[in-house]
């Protein structure tokens, strides 16, 4: 449109050039505009669409359920529980120790909760909320959302718990979650595994839930949705439902780990009770124990401290790693190795004078006791020293360090928890290497009777229990029998594979074994054993703690608490077809013959003919189909 | 009797028509499309307030036929009233202070049966007042005259100001300067005004009120404090950036239909627009607005009288603030003011004034003697 000039009188022609101009000025003005629209919309069109994308949309993460875990009965000893908490998001709180103590006017907040708090806070970003209380009961959601409006930055959010239902039963197997620390989280970067835990809370600490844990953590679901500026969800864009952990099932006994458990009442000591056929654990015993819901709701600082602290050191799994001498029960690993490397036979006999001498060197029988004509069958019933320090000399160092080595003493076993000690089987290389000093003579006569450089956890004590009344077959060792996926019901057997297979010589085998049923019978521990129905083949042990000097006595009555010797004792049982084989070990208990063997007796009791004295049901192996209390019920 | 009402209609009707026939049509055509594209834009925007959009359609029936009465008003009747509405408004911008409503801490408003808002009539009523003033003047305008129009303006510009409103009063303010602009002030003065309103800028800033330098600051840097201050610009420039080329397409747009966009469908009603029709349907909104501005000022270029002229040529000033200051603040090149983007952003009142605007000028254009060739 242009402006029409041609028949103008002089008066309107200033106005029209006016009008011009600021036409003119119109235009560039416009054409700035123009400009900026470009800038924005095309220049600049990707990153406010990012923006603008942003804006709209907003993901939600949701936690697949964490697997359960159940044990060879089906008894479930790790679940989960939706529960109310009160939460803090510190960063949008002014004062958050004013809002905690105005909290506690409406809803009980205990000293323990701020402490618990405090430390979560450390863990935790300031925009993530943290939980101050837990477990909220109805009565106390209630009350809290009537005043919420005083408490900007509080909300109460439905929380996934876990609850081990057995308490301390079992918890240096079962072990716990607990919030995901800084360790953790460099972790699962290293493994790649960080996007599975998106705005995951805890993971698996110790035992089967930290061994097992990225098969009971599941994988987390997202949900895209387009969201209005007021956060109101509109409708889903994207959506992968999170799927959860696969479940458990153990080969732990639950009645017999509480039996066992009970046994040791008020002792420190260990249990490991194995299938030999299978390598299953049936038991898996460390006391004492701790109770394993103190930790997945992050446990708080003064118990935590208590725990820590405490001479008796509760969370130290004494099972597989604590390292200990075995004593006496190493003699029917040395009277096998005997055998088969024909240092010595079945026939042999040896006076046993009490005492043995190498060089200048004397070495003592634990008892003082002359013990006379010892065979070899003989010298497992009434555990002559002497006769070890003769055998353990005459094969020497190299040869018992071939011999026991399949056996993995002074090894890790393999067993599916993580965290296993591996102890030590002395050598000649190993003191060379570490000690700088040459193998001597008189080293070799203690390691005999499993003293000396000896040191082995429990688990492989139990577990070359197991491969002896296995006739050699060692199975590997575990405790997860089966997985079990939530959603399809698939069920996945873990295999029973042998780890090792030792040549045995069936006639050595037999005369050990034999030796060994004498133990429960005429031998050391045949008190503990007396109307037993089966057959037992045991073993005591008594380890020295502290080493006694050559001359004086070990008197118990003189020696602190701690430097008392450890009690121990193995045995598998019917010895002619082993269903159960164990090891046990009473820390500072004294004679293994009073103090472990009878705890061995009370398993053998309920686990082969189904008698205990906390009333318990007997074994599931045990119940033929007519009399099953599940049979009964169906009908 | 009902002869001569029956002739008195028909004479009436047959002006009517006979203006109707006169009038620039191209004008009353762009401020229809501009109108109809304004609509389509405010369906969209109003989605989740449909109470808006069928109060938009009300608001449009009674501009147009505001716009139709008004067309029909000889501009001699305008030339008449004038001063006594610019008196009136400036009675009632004093009443306002006295005893206005007063929200968010602006006394703006006015209760007389309805609730009005006097400095809106201000901005028609300014430009019309100099106007006749210059008109009455016109054959011996001075230096004196144009001091006298300045100081005539400041009147209800101070009064404005007071409330605080600087938006309106800007609009009244240029409105009013556009008059004497048009009426010949001397073109260095103005250069030499201009000069001086620059340098004097520093000292205007320690008068304005705090919330006032807060949205020249938030204009400087939106980014600065994006949930507060800044948060309106953002979300509107996020709106026309994400929009790109040719746009997210009609009611697609999430910005506005997940309610990001303040004020959508008043002030904000561009960047609605901007997302949804892209930087292609920018350029032809801002071709309508240039042919509107275009076509107001031919109109002025034609009128037969110095009133008509500078009636006209302010009108086509007003039409051409009230758009650059919406698109530039949307888009954030002005500071926040609450402008709304002509024919388009929802409103009555505003309506109510573009429409007697638009009105002013067909009659201007049924009137002149030049456009009568055709």
């Amino acid at each position: 449109m242009s402006l029409d000039f041609k028949d103008d009188d002089k008066d309107v022609r200033p106005f029209k050039m006016r009008l011009l101009f600021l036409f003119g000025i119109v235009c560039v003005l416009f054409t700035l505009l123009a400009a900026r629209f470009a800038w924005l919309q095309i220049i600049n069109q990707g990153a406010y669409l990012e923006k603008a994308e942003r804006n709209r949309t907003v993901t939600v993460t949701t936690q697949g359920a964490r697997g359960l875990i159940f044990d060879r009965n089906g008894e479930l000893i790790a679940k989960n529980r939706v529960a109310y908490s009160l939460e803090i998001t510190p960063d949008q709180v002014k004062n958050v120790n004013k809002t905690i103590d105005a909290l506690a006017t409406v809803i009980p907040i205990t000293s323990a909760d701020r402490r618990r708090f405090r430390r979560l806070r450390e863990n935790f970003h300031r925009y993530t909320s943290i939980p101050i209380r837990q477990n909220l009961t109805d009565q106390e959601v209630a009350t809290f959302i009537g005043q919420s409006w005083r408490f900007p930055g509080v909300d109460i959010n439905q929380r996934e718990y876990r609850v081990y239902p057995a308490g301390s039963t079992g918890a240096h197997f079962l072990g716990y979650i607990g919030s995901i620390s800084q360790n953790d989280l460099k972790r699962l970067q290293k493994e790649g595994k960080l996007n599975d835990y998106d705005g995951e809370r805890v993971i698996g600490k110790v035992g089967i839930e930290r061994s097992y844990e990225p098969v009971l953590h599941g994988r987390p679901g997202y949900e895209t949705l387009e969201v209005t500026a007021a956060g109101r969800a509109v409708r889903t864009l994207d959506y992968l439902p999170a799927r959860p952990g696969k479940n458990l099932q153990l080969s732990i006994d639950m009645n017999l780990q509480r039996i066992t458990e009970n046994a040791l009442k008020g002792k420190q000591g260990a249990v490991i009770a194995i299938e030999p056929g299978t390598g299953e654990i049936l038991a898996f015993v460390s006391v004492p124990t701790y109770d394993p819901n103190l930790f997945p709701g992050g446990i708080d600082p003064v118990s935590w401290n208590e725990l820590n602290t405490s001479p008796s050191k509760p969370l130290l799994n004494r099972a597989m790693r604590g390292i200990y001498p075995i004593g006496s029960t190493y003699k029917p690993f040395m009277a096998l190795a005997g055998l088969e490397t024909g240092a010595t036979s079945a026939n042999y006999t040896l006076n046993d004078t009490g005492s043995f001498k190498v060089g200048n060197h004397t070495f003592r029988d634990m008892a003082r006791i002359p013990k006379g004509q010892v065979n070899l069958r003989r010298s497992l019933a009434i555990s002559s020293d002497v006769y070890y320090y003769w055998l353990a000399t005459k094969m020497g160092i190299d040869t018992i360090y071939d011999f026991m080595k399949p056996w993995r003493f002074g090894q890790k076993t393999g067993i599916d928890l993580i965290g296993e000690q591996s102890g030590l089987l002395p050598s000649r290389a190993w003191k060379e290497s570490r000690l700088k000093t040459p193998w001597y003579m008189g080293d070799t006569p203690s390691i005999g009777i499993g003293q000396g450089y000896n040191s082995f956890t429990l688990l492989q004590l139990a577990n070359a229990t197991a491969t002896l009344a296995n006739r050699g077959v060692m199975m590997t060792p575990h405790l997860v029998r089966t997985t079990i996926d939530p959603t399809t019901s698939e069920t996945s057997a873990v295999q029973n594979k042998p780890a090792e297979v030792i040549p045995l010589k069936k006639a050595n085998i037999n005369l050990v074994t034999q030796g060994m049923v004498d133990v429960t019978k005429i031998g050391t521990a045949r008190r503990s054993f007396t109307n037993f129905p089966f057959d037992v083949a045991g073993k005591t042990g008594t380890a020295q703690v502290v080493s006694i000097a050559q001359d004086s006595r070990y008197d118990a009555s003189k020696v602190a608490r701690r430097h008392h010797d450890h009690a121990l004792f193995i045995a598998f049982a019917p010895a002619k077809a082993p269903k159960i084989a164990v090891a046990v070990l009473v820390e500072n208990g004294g004679f293994g013959a009073a103090a472990a063997a009878p705890i061995a007796r009370t398993m053998m009791d309920y686990w082969l003919t189904g008698k205990n004295s906390l009333g318990l049901p007997p074994p599931a192996y045990l119940r033929t189909a007519a009399d099953s209390p599940k049979s009964a019920s169906k009908r | 009797m009902p002869g001569i009402f029956q002739s008195l209609t028909h004479l009436l009707i047959r002006n009517c028509f006979a203006r109707l026939a006169r009038m620039d049509a191209i004008l009353l055509a762009i401020v229809v499309v501009l109108s109809t594209i304004g609509f389509i834009a405010l369906f969209s925007a109003g989605m989740a307030q449909p109470q808006r959009v069928h109060d938009q359609v009300r608001n449009l029936i009674v501009a147009g036929s505001v716009l139709l009465v008004v067309l029909n008003i000889p501009m001699k009747f305008w030339q008449k009233i004038a001063l006594p509405v610019f008196i009136a408004g400036c009675v009632l911008l004093v009443a306002t202070l006295l005893v206005g409503i007063t929200t968010k801490g602006a006394t703006r408003w006015l209760w007389i049966g309805v609730r009005i808002q006097p400095s809106e009539i201000m901005k028609l009523s300014a430009p019309l007042m100099l106007a006749w003033y210059y008109q009455k003047r016109c054959d011996s305008i001075c230096i004196w005259d144009h001091v006298l129009a300045c100081i005539l303006l400041l009147i209800p510009v101070g009064l404005i100001l007071k409330q605080p409103d600087l938006g309106t009063s800007l609009l009244v303010v240029i409105a009013g300067l556009s008059v004497i602009y048009f009426a010949g002030l001397n073109k260095r003065i103005i250069i030499g005004a201009i000069l001086a309103f620059l340098a004097s800028l520093p000292i205007l800033w320690t008068f304005l009120h705090e919330y006032q330098r807060q949205r020249v600051m938030t204009l400087l840097d939106p980014t600065q404090d994006p949930l507060g201050k800044g948060f309106h610009i953002n979300q509107a420039l996020i709106a026309i950036g994400s929009g790109g080329f040719s746009g997210k397409g009609w009611m697609e747009g999430t910005q506005a239909h997940l309610n990001f966009i303040p004020e959508k469908t008043s002030d904000f009603l561009f960047a609605v627009y901007s997302e949804e029709f892209g930087f292609v349907g920018n350029l032809i909104l801002l071709g309508l607005f240039l042919a509107l501005i275009g076509r107001s000022f031919y109109i002025a270029g034609n009128a037969n009288t110095l009133f008509e002229r500078l009636t006209a040529g302010a009108i086509g000033t007003i039409f051409f603030t009230y758009t650059f200051v919406n698109m530039g603040m949307v888009s954030g090149i002005l500071p926040v003011v609450g402008v709304p983007l002509p024919f388009m952003s929802y409103g009555g009142t505003a309506l109510l004034i573009l429409g007697t605007c638009t009105g002013i000028l067909l009659s201007i254009s049924a009137e002149s003697k030049k456009l009568q060739r055709y």
